[in-house]
């Protein structure tokens, strides 16, 4: 085997794999329970991207290139940028004129009022939570990420 | 009872501000800047606050310190004289 790929300790490697997916699933709880509890999209996507940030710190920066690559993250910030102002401006033109942008319970998703604001309220936060995650792990590959030692090997 | 544990709370934030803001070994200034945030979470949740001390305890002794010891694995560990 290649040493220097084998760097880092395996019990800090095998308990931070078991422990990812759980702060994965973590993050996913409190996104979808902001809008009842503490927490929301952004307390959401920090907890997602400490737990791609603990992937890359762990296992090579190299491999968490390859998990995260730079061009996912560019799309995931843009997508959720999308989707929070689509889902604006869809109850601005759902709203007839009123222009209640971000008023999400004219959108037209179920039957009820209080139903619409409910799944207005989750799109939006998941796009707060997947621009907040992609911002963050680009933040710390590019403060991480020494091009110069990347020549050398 | 509450007053006594923010006073201690409040203690142990001063203590810790003026250690890493003295140490000479950066890495260390990093480690006490998170144990800072962590304080601070339970002083924000003990002021019943508990979003504004869940945003603490992630950003701030999370993400912020793995940007910290990133930016610090770019230059040197220790300050100079």
């Amino acid at each position: 085997m290649n040493p220097a790929k084998e760097k880092g300790s395996v019990v800090v490697q095998t308990v931070s794999r078991i422990m990812i997916p759980f702060i994965q699933l973590f993050a996913l709880y409190v996104i979808f329970h902001g809008s009842l509890g503490p927490g929301g999209g952004f307390q959401g996507g920090a907890v997602f991207a400490s737990s791609f940030i603990l992937y890359i710190v762990v296992f090579n920066i190299a491999r968490g290139k390859k998990r995260v690559p730079e061009s996912t993250n560019t799309a995931l910030s843009s997508a959720g940028l999308y989707i929070y102002a689509g889902v604006g401006l869809l109850s601005m033109i759902f709203s007839l004129g009123a222009a209640q942008y971000l008023n999400y319970g004219f959108i037209p998703f179920t039957s009820h009022f209080e139903g619409n604001r409910a799944i207005g309220i989750d799109l939006v936060e998941i796009g707060v939570g997947m621009t907040v995650m992609a911002i963050m792990i680009s933040i710390f590959f590019d403060l991480a990420w020494d091009k110069g030692k990347e020549k050398e090997e | 009872m509450t007053m006594s544990i923010n006073l201690v709370l409040l203690f142990l934030l001063v203590i810790i501000a003026i250690a890493a803001v003295t140490i000479k070994d950066l890495l260390s200034a990093v480690i006490l800047l998170g144990a800072y945030s962590f304080l601070m979470a339970l002083a924000w949740v003990e002021m019943q606050s508990v979003d504004v001390g869940f945003m603490e305890a992630t950003v701030g002794a999370g993400v912020t310190t793995a940007f910290m010891i990133a930016a610090l694995a770019r230059t040197t560990r220790w300050e100079k004289k």
